[in-house]
């Protein structure tokens, strides 16, 4: 009986350790090296569109002359709008060539922010909030309910490529726990929205999600009507009169 | 808090406690003030032993006022401003432990293994990264350093694999030496390790990423020396790794150096890989011949095999780097080996003979055809000591048609500063314009290229360069492609010879690939001419270089291996080949009589009648002067193959079967010999320079052709019979050479 018990210990322990690499990985869309598909080599072309073009201008015009690197952020973001919400390696080339780096140079930078999809994402790419506050307020239940809904796994884009998943870390939203963002690449980099919502429920992030579907436009900020923006449930419960100004000094008597 | 006090000070603490957590605080963190004022009186300096610095490091004051005062465990050591808490301790003779610091990499301070404590900063410092500041009393060796050491040791193996047994480093692990010095006997991880997909870096360099603890020293490398931007650190927290992204091989000259800088076994010898164990083998200090640079290296062997080649410190040469030819040629010392005298039959086929019946034939041969009609030629790869003794034989049988190859049809021999490198390679850092003539220092002399590459990061010189299109991996000015460019700037009509006119320390580097030319005369003195326009030479800078590119070129001019008519192959009846394998072996008349003396069956072999097999550089005492004007000799690693003889020793013994017996029976005597002709080729590991400048040059009348340049070297990786002859550079021509 004990033995029993402790074999199947043994073996929820050794099921926590066959997750555990994967769920440390799972922040970012792709691995840390790049595998040539067709869709995703370096020798595609790419180039920044026209309209783009003069906001690379401008966004170098931002920054010394001989610091052309220190655009690269913006730049890479520009390209992943223009692109759909992610970043074949030839738009990464294209963005080294533009700031005059080695393209590894962008390489490191498109990495480490888990912001840079670096593998193709739905046009409205769904985020959930995945940090303490968040989870505690039941962000878990609304992944579930979102992955059951578009019947997805997490950074997996739906067949129609309108939506996919992915977990962020704190986008300093705690006090509207729990948020999800939806990033819209639906209308390229000129109608690019990034907007959260926030207060959500696994009810209501279907109900968004529907609502996005049809094409409908959803103002963003808090899901619960008794609030407004991050103000107490049902209106103030403190500071009800006007604040008292600071006691001042008389500086005549001085 | 040593460790005898820690049962005493449990067993006052009662049973129930134990499991209470306490926080401690001092008095002096509480009050600052209180604790400024109970400061004891400063002690006297006590009384210690002076202390070397670590390595044996010169410390060098660029400005005396700039030295500051800093104490490391109490001992005050004088240093210059803007040395870091590391380099001082260095001084003082404390060696820190490190990962990612390299002196001469950039910083990083991405390891934490060099924390120290200093005293009034509340947290331990990261050495290798802070400047030292006066007066700052640094604690190396505290309980509170010795425990962040031992922190950060633990976080360096909690994701580090358990694989030394199988692993190449094993025995020069720097994680493995200092785990067992610095690190805590147990470890507290219990999850499972991180893995990384291992990268293809090409046919040098295998990765084991797994085992990799982020130092980016080679990401530092490849971008700061190698100047190739392949490597980068990939990715962020626990995900981190090191690649190239997209699949790329390391295309770099100097690849090879990344196996040593890395500390762990991430990074280790494609070639070497499983073949043997770094304690089993014998290290030989010896040079490298497979270029002009005379690169320091230890040939490491285990009984008659050479297992590896690594470098050797010599700051005035390679510092510690070598090039990948260097590093990997060592296969070819194993293939296509000479090992019995042989001579071809009537059939065409090569019978082994004896020695004595070998010798007899040559000695018969060259008694038979007339004086005039006999030809020498020395290889590429000739030690000193073998070039004197065929001078020597080939004068007492009646000819002077002996030269070296690579030194064209008509050397200058007479003055030492037209092919030498009058700067010296390590004062080229002190250059701030840069011309180079017909000459691609990257593949002709990978070890100078490094160096011109140094002095173009740190001070922004200005290269210029005058050939056929090139790879460089530093920012040129293509000048031209031919003399006429050269012609332009020394009438002041280029924009380029102002540049060398304004330039306080010019240099220009002429290629040894111009010897070979018609018009070599005409071209040295336009240089020769921009050189004294430019006032490239003066009394207190020599910037006129002349690159070779054969370990044996500077010694056979030393000793004046110069033909007397630069036509005599043509109707040459007895060729002598040592080792010479690109001389123009089509010119050889179809009748004359080849002896092939060398170490590897190469082109020479093709054309030869008599094979005489000798000892190449790994088995040999021989000396060589490279191209800088540098002294040095190798020393013999290994056994020599089969029944192979040392140069000399092979025209020695010719001497005495043809009757001109030479005077020299061993080594010494035969550097007594060397020391009458080139009295600078006996002074060894110095650099000897050249007395006379070119002005009393006399002046030549040769028409100058507008031929443009030519590259000199066309595959890096095989330039001579050892490396035509290694697998591993076969590999990387076809690997790394694809365009």
């Amino acid at each position: 009986m004990l033995a029993r018990l402790a074999a199947v210990r043994l073996q929820e322990i050794r099921q926590v350790f066959r997750l555990a690499p994967q769920t440390s990985r799972s922040f970012s869309t792709a691995l840390n090296y790049h595998i040539d598909t067709p869709d995703n080599n370096p020798d595609l072309p790419w180039e920044f569109s026209a309209a783009n073009k003069e906001k690379v201008k401008e966004i170098l015009s931002h920054y010394p002359s001989n610091y052309k690197q220190s655009a690269v952020i913006p730049l890479l973001d520009l390209a992943q709008q223009q692109q759909g919400g992610w970043l074949p390696v030839s738009a990464m080339n294209a963005v080294a060539k533009v700031i005059e780096v080695a393209p590894i140079r962008v390489y490191e930078v498109a990495t480490f922010y888990s912001m840079f999809n670096r593998s193709p994402v739905g046009k409205y790419h769904l985020l959930v909030c995945g940090t303490t506050p968040c989870m505690i307020r039941g962000s878990r239940d609304i992944e579930d309910a979102l992955l059951k809904h578009l019947g997805v796994k997490r950074n997996e884009v739906t067949k129609d490529g309108l939506f996919s998943v992915g977990e962020m870390e704190c986008m300093g939203c705690c006090v509207n726990a729990p948020m999800i963002t939806v990033a819209d690449y639906s209308n390229g980099s000129e109608g690019y929205t990034y907007n959260y919502y926030e207060d959500v429920t696994p009810k209501r992030v279907i109900e968004i999600v529907e609502i996005l579907r049809n094409g409908e436009k959803l103002p963003p900020g808090t899901q619960n009507s008794r609030r407004i923006k991050s103000g107490p449930e049902g209106g103030n419960t403190t500071l009800l009169s006007d604040p008292k100004p600071p006691p001042s000094r008389d500086l005549d008597a001085c | 808090m040593g460790l005898g006090l820690l049962p005493s000070r449990f067993s006052r603490i009662p049973a129930n406690r134990l499991f209470l957590r306490s926080i401690v605080s001092n008095s002096h963190r509480q009050s600052p003030e209180a604790a400024a004022a109970a400061v004891p009186p400063p002690e006297p300096t006590p009384d210690l032993p002076p202390r070397t610095p670590v390595a044996g490091a010169r410390v060098h004051f660029p400005n005396p006022d700039d030295a500051i005062e800093v104490f490391v465990d109490g001992y005050p050591v004088k240093i210059p401003k803007g040395f870091t808490v590391f380099q001082a301790c260095e001084v003082a003779g404390v060696d820190i432990p490190r990962f990612c610091y390299h002196s001469r990499l950039s910083i990083a301070g991405n390891c934490r293994m060099c924390l120290v404590e200093v005293e009034k900063s509340p947290k331990p410092v990261a050495s290798c990264a802070m400047p030292a500041l006066p007066g700052m009393k640094i604690k190396t060796d505290t309980p509170l350093a010795k425990k962040a050491r031992e922190g950060v040791m633990e976080f360096l193996l909690m994701n580090h694999p358990l694989d030394c047994p199988i692993c190449d480093q094993g025995g020069e692990c720097d994680l493995q030496d200092q785990s067992m010095a610095f690190g805590s006997d147990r470890g507290r991880f219990t999850e499972v390790k991180r893995s990384v997909v291992d990268k293809n870096l090409g046919p040098l360099v295998k990765t084991v990423m797994t085992r990799c603890i982020q130092c980016t020293r080679c990401v530092r490398f490849a971008t700061e020396i190698a100047g190739v931007q392949d490597l980068g650190m990939l990715g962020r927290g626990s995900g981190e790794e090191i690649g190239t992204y997209v699949e790329k091989l390391m295309t770099s000259e100097l690849s090879g150096n990344v196996i040593d800088i890395c500390p762990v076994g991430a990074l280790t010898s494609k070639p070497f890989a499983f073949k043997a164990r770094n304690w089993e083998l014998k290290g030989t200090e010896s040079i490298d011949v497979t270029d002009a640079v005379g690169s320091n290296i230890r040939i490491d062997s285990r009984g008659p095999e050479v297992m590896r080649i690594i470098p050797r410190l010599n700051e005035d040469i390679n510092e510690e780097w070598i090039s990948d030819k260097t590093r990997f040629c060592y296969d070819g010392l194993k293939r296509q080996r000479l090992n019995d005298p042989m001579i071809r039959g009537s059939d065409g086929r090569f019978k082994a003979v004896s020695w004595h019946d070998a010798l007899t034939v040559v000695a018969e041969i060259v008694h038979e055809v007339k004086p005039e009609e006999i030809v020498g030629i020395a290889g590429r790869l000739s030690d000193a000591e073998s070039m004197i003794a065929l001078k020597d034989f080939l004068n007492r049988m009646g000819s002077n048609n002996v030269w070296c190859e690579g030194n064209g049809p008509n050397p200058n021999a007479d003055l030492r500063s037209g092919y030498i490198m009058n700067t010296g390679i390590s004062s080229l850092e002190k250059a701030d314009v840069f011309l180079l003539v017909g000459t691609q220092p990257r593949v002709e002399a990978a070890m100078v290229n490094a160096r011109i590459r140094k002095t173009v990061r740190a001070s922004n010189a200005k290269v210029g360069y005058v050939g056929p299109p090139a790879d460089f991996n530093y920012d040129y000015e293509h000048l031209g492609t031919g003399p006429q460019t050269l012609l332009e700037i020394v009438e002041g009509r280029h924009p380029f010879f102002s540049t060398i006119s304004n330039a306080k320390n010019p240099v220009i580097i002429v290629g040894a690939g111009l010897f070979e030319r018609e018009d070599k005369d005409a071209v040295f003195s336009v240089v020769e001419a921009i050189a004294k326009k430019g006032n490239v030479v003066r009394p207190d800078w020599n910037g006129f270089n002349v690159l070779l590119h054969n370990a044996a070129q500077a010694a056979a001019l030393d000793l004046g291996l110069v033909p007397e008519s630069n036509q005599s192959i043509v109707t040459a009846k007895f060729v002598y080949l040592m080792g010479a394998d690109d001389a123009d072996l089509d010119k050889i008349p179809k009748d004359a009589f080849v002896v092939y003396q060398g170490h590897h069956g190469d082109r020479g072999v093709y054309r030869a009648n008599v094979i005489l097999p000798a000892s190449a550089f790994s088995e040999k005492e021989g000396t060589y002067e490279n191209t800088e004007g540098c002294t040095q000799q190798t020393l013999p690693a290994v056994p020599t193959v089969g029944d192979a003889r040392d140069d000399w020793k092979i025209i020695r013994a010719l001497s005495e079967v043809a009757g001109v017996r030479l005077p020299y029976d061993n080594f010494g005597a035969i550097r007594s010999r060397i020391r009458t002709v080139a009295p600078n080729l006996s002074s060894l590991d110095e650099r000897e320079p050249a007395t006379f400048g070119f002005s009393v040059k006399p002046e030549s009348n040769q028409k100058m052709s507008s031929t443009p340049f030519k590259a000199a070297v066309e595959n890096f990786y095989m330039t001579d019979s050892i490396t035509r002859a290694s697998k591993i550079m076969a590999q990387c021509s076809a690997q790394l050479l694809k365009k």
